[in-house]
């Protein structure tokens, strides 16, 4: 009899071991082509990340702040009142009302633009995207790279182009924060896919902006931070509460554990 | 007068019941409670040999009530409807007091709901617990696990994210591969001419009322069909065959205690793992809630890659591997309804896998390797090597289950012992 428990593992372990074992081939053969080498301004911008922090009030008050200086002009938050915003950052209301809320607007309302979305169907081809959502719809790494990496192109009728969302209807509304920048772009990899044309290679500033290029950097990664809290408003509660609940949930199992060893004595 | 049976014999009265007074007589006299709690718990007999795999039946059920439970919450602010759908989610998530808890909870627990049934149907191939006399307790639990599909796809439709309404579009035009009837058959479902408003609102009333009694039942009667023949156990052994003096399995413990309480420590570390996702990463790195879902249906802007939840891409990557859609489409289907054919395809003469042989065992391993790869696939673009290796595992998932007939019958196995494997902890 003693001998059947080892048999089970024994069975058990095996599976495991071929699950494991037969995975890393498959895998190294199905994984993409790694990226190549960087050295040159903005080359590696693909594995820029935002790296903020949800929990850094401060950082989420600077970026509301650029939020009401910046986006809401065209962009809104829909699904977020103002006065929520208050509660949350911790700003006083009378500060909310003079700094960040449009003249006229009540904390109780949402926070939505003023600009009409028919005019703007006209201006800019399509009604700017709502971004209450924005930071879980396409991660804050996205945002961020999509903000970092806006550049001069003339060919487009907001003269302003980007490497995150090519030909994208935005315009570059940061420059006067950020500078402008050249994309300087070469010829696709020597024997690869021609028919690729042409591939960025590296930025070149063209004029310097309000901030140097490391306040720029923060600047973008608080309004990112301030889109990733809206996103979810009850985040940080949510990791709060969940900490006593996972202790909660570890005595109760342990409890459980001590009566069921109790009543299973008697079982031979 | 005394009672008599139709066969002559004297009637045995229940054992229970001494002349009590009170409430709990007056209850007792007009319903059967304690013969309830003394026939389905304290006199249930269960083999006393169970291991962890015997956990994920009792959690399937204590997930169902959380399911229910949540759900009935839920239905008190979503407001189905093209116009309504999406904010009412994000209403939930934002203004709803403890809305973003209850909503985590029943995305979570439908992902939940999966890995838990997932185990429990693998617990069954490892120890034979379909083999006979399990046979309808097996197809019960089938009919559990296709509800449940229609219950979770139904309910990815409902928050009207724009991956809920492409993947609703895949899998609804399915249906249209069937020959002659198959496009009328998509509109019928539907309601209209595309996934919209009219769908999403009968998705609404077949998931919160329709589909949900339908699993209850079918619940039930799985447990009915599994009080008949009592469990099966990792030895694949009848306790049954062996009764003491009294008339009980020899092997066997009374469920009540001793599984109440074992059963209750199982769903303390489940709920600790499931808590663990609910509170800190709930979207699990976009398996259980998918950030093309963040954005609202759009009907002119298909996401990157279309795939379904993670539950259903074992199958999803069949239906991809198959060039011609139709044949994919039925191959599909085929893949799904295997596992009803299960009691009848094993040949071998053991149940457990502990006795059965080799190939048993490499088969197994095999279906289990094939089933997860096809997973991971299913989430991946349908191209290239992504492809052939998709067609590879699908054929080992059909060789499980259509050579079994064959593999189980020449087999090695091993004798069973007469009596269970048990080690006093």
């Amino acid at each position: 009899m003693r001998t059947d428990m080892p048999r089970a593992r024994r069975l058990l372990l095996p599976a495991l071991a071929w699950l494991a074992v037969s995975c890393v081939p498959l895998g190294v053969w199905a994984a993409e082509e790694s990226a190549e080498g960087a050295g040159k301004p903005g080359a590696d911008w693909q594995s820029w990340r935002a790296g903020t922090d949800v929990s850094d009030r401060a950082s989420l008050q600077r970026g509301a702040r650029n939020f009401a200086s910046y986006c809401l002009g065209c962009h809104s938050l829909k699904y977020e009142r103002w006065s929520r915003l208050g509660d949350d950052l911790a700003i006083p209301g009378d500060l909310l009302q003079k700094d960040l809320m449009p003249p006229g607007d009540k904390t109780t309302e949402y926070i939505t633009t003023s600009m009409p979305s028919k005019d703007a169907e006209v201006w800019f081809g399509k009604t700017p995207p709502d971004l209450s959502l924005m930071a879980r719809a396409r991660g804050r790494d996205y945002l961020y790279q999509f903000l970092m990496t806006f550049y001069v192109d003339p060919t487009r009728q907001t003269g302003a182009n980007n490497l995150r969302l090519p030909t994208t209807s935005m315009p570059d509304v940061l420059s006067e924060v950020g500078g402008l920048k050249k994309a300087v772009f070469r010829d696709a990899a020597k024997g690869g896919d021609a028919s690729q044309g042409q591939v960025f290679d590296h930025f070149e500033p063209l004029a310097a902006g309000r901030l140097s290029t490391a306040e720029y950097e923060a600047f973008v990664r608080d309004t990112v931070n301030f889109l990733d809290y809206v996103s979810e408003p009850t985040q940080t509660a949510r990791r709060a509460l969940g900490v006593w609940v996972v202790l909660f949930l570890l005595v109760f199992t342990w409890l459980a554990w001590l009566v069921k060893r109790e009543y299973w004595k008697d079982v031979h | 007068m005394a009672l008599r049976t139709a066969s002559g014999a004297p009637a045995r009265l229940p054992e229970a019941a001494p002349a009590k007074r009170g409430l709990w007589a007056w209850l007792n006299k007009r319903m059967p409670i304690e013969e309830f709690v003394s026939t389905q718990l304290t006199g249930y007999y269960a083999p006393k040999n169970f291991n962890i795999w015997y956990f994920f039946g009792s959690l399937a059920l204590v997930v169902l009530v959380l399911q229910l439970v949540t759900g009935i919450f839920l239905t008190m602010f979503y407001k189905p409807g093209e116009l309504t759908s999406f904010d009412s989610v994000e209403f939930i998530m934002r203004e709803v007091h403890w809305g973003w808890l209850i909503r985590y909870l029943h995305s979570t627990g439908a992902s939940a709901f999966f890995i838990v049934v997932y185990l429990h149907m693998f617990r069954a191939l490892l120890y034979g617990s379909y083999r006979a006399p399990r046979e309808l307790l097996w197809l019960m639990g089938m009919l559990v696990y296709l509800a449940l599909m229609a219950e979770a796809f139904m309910g990815y439709v409902l928050p009207w994210g724009n991956m809920s309404f492409w993947g609703a579009q895949v899998i609804v035009n399915l249906f249209g591969t069937i020959p002659g009837i198959g496009p009328g058959l998509v509109e019928w479902i539907r309601g209209d001419y595309g996934i919209a408003d009219a769908t999403l609102n009968r998705f609404f009333a077949l998931h919160v009322a329709a589909v949900p009694l339908a699993l209850l039942l079918l619940v039930a009667l799985h447990l009915v069909a599994l009080r008949q023949t009592g469990s099966n156990n990792p030895d694949g052994i009848e306790i049954k065959e062996k009764t003491g003096a009294d008339g009980k399995p020899l092997d066997g413990i009374p469920f009540h205690p001793y599984y109440t309480v074992k059963d209750v420590v199982g769903i303390g570390v489940f709920f600790v793992l499931f808590a663990l996702v609910v509170f800190f990463v709930p979207t699990f790195g976009g398996l259980f809630l998918e950030s093309p879902n963040f954005e609202i249906a759009n009907p002119l802007s298909t996401p990157e890659h279309i795939a379904p939840v993670w539950y259903f891409t074992p199958y999803y990557a069949i239906l991809r591997a198959v060039p011609d859609q139709r044949m994919g489409a039925l191959l599909m289907g085929i893949s799904v309804v295997s596992f009803l054919f299960l009691p009848w395809l094993d040949r071998s003469p053991v149940k457990s896998m502990r006795y059965r042989g080799w190939i048993s065992r490499t088969a197994l391993t095999l279906f289990v390797i094939s089933f997860v790869a096809l997973g991971y696939l299913g989430l991946q673009p349908a191209e290239g090597r992504y492809v052939v290796l998709a067609r590879i595992f699908a054929v080992i998932y059909f060789a499980y289950f259509w050579l079994m007939p064959f593999y189980t019958r020449i087999d090695p196995v091993k004798p069973v012992p007469e009596r269970v494997t048990y080690h006093a902890h």
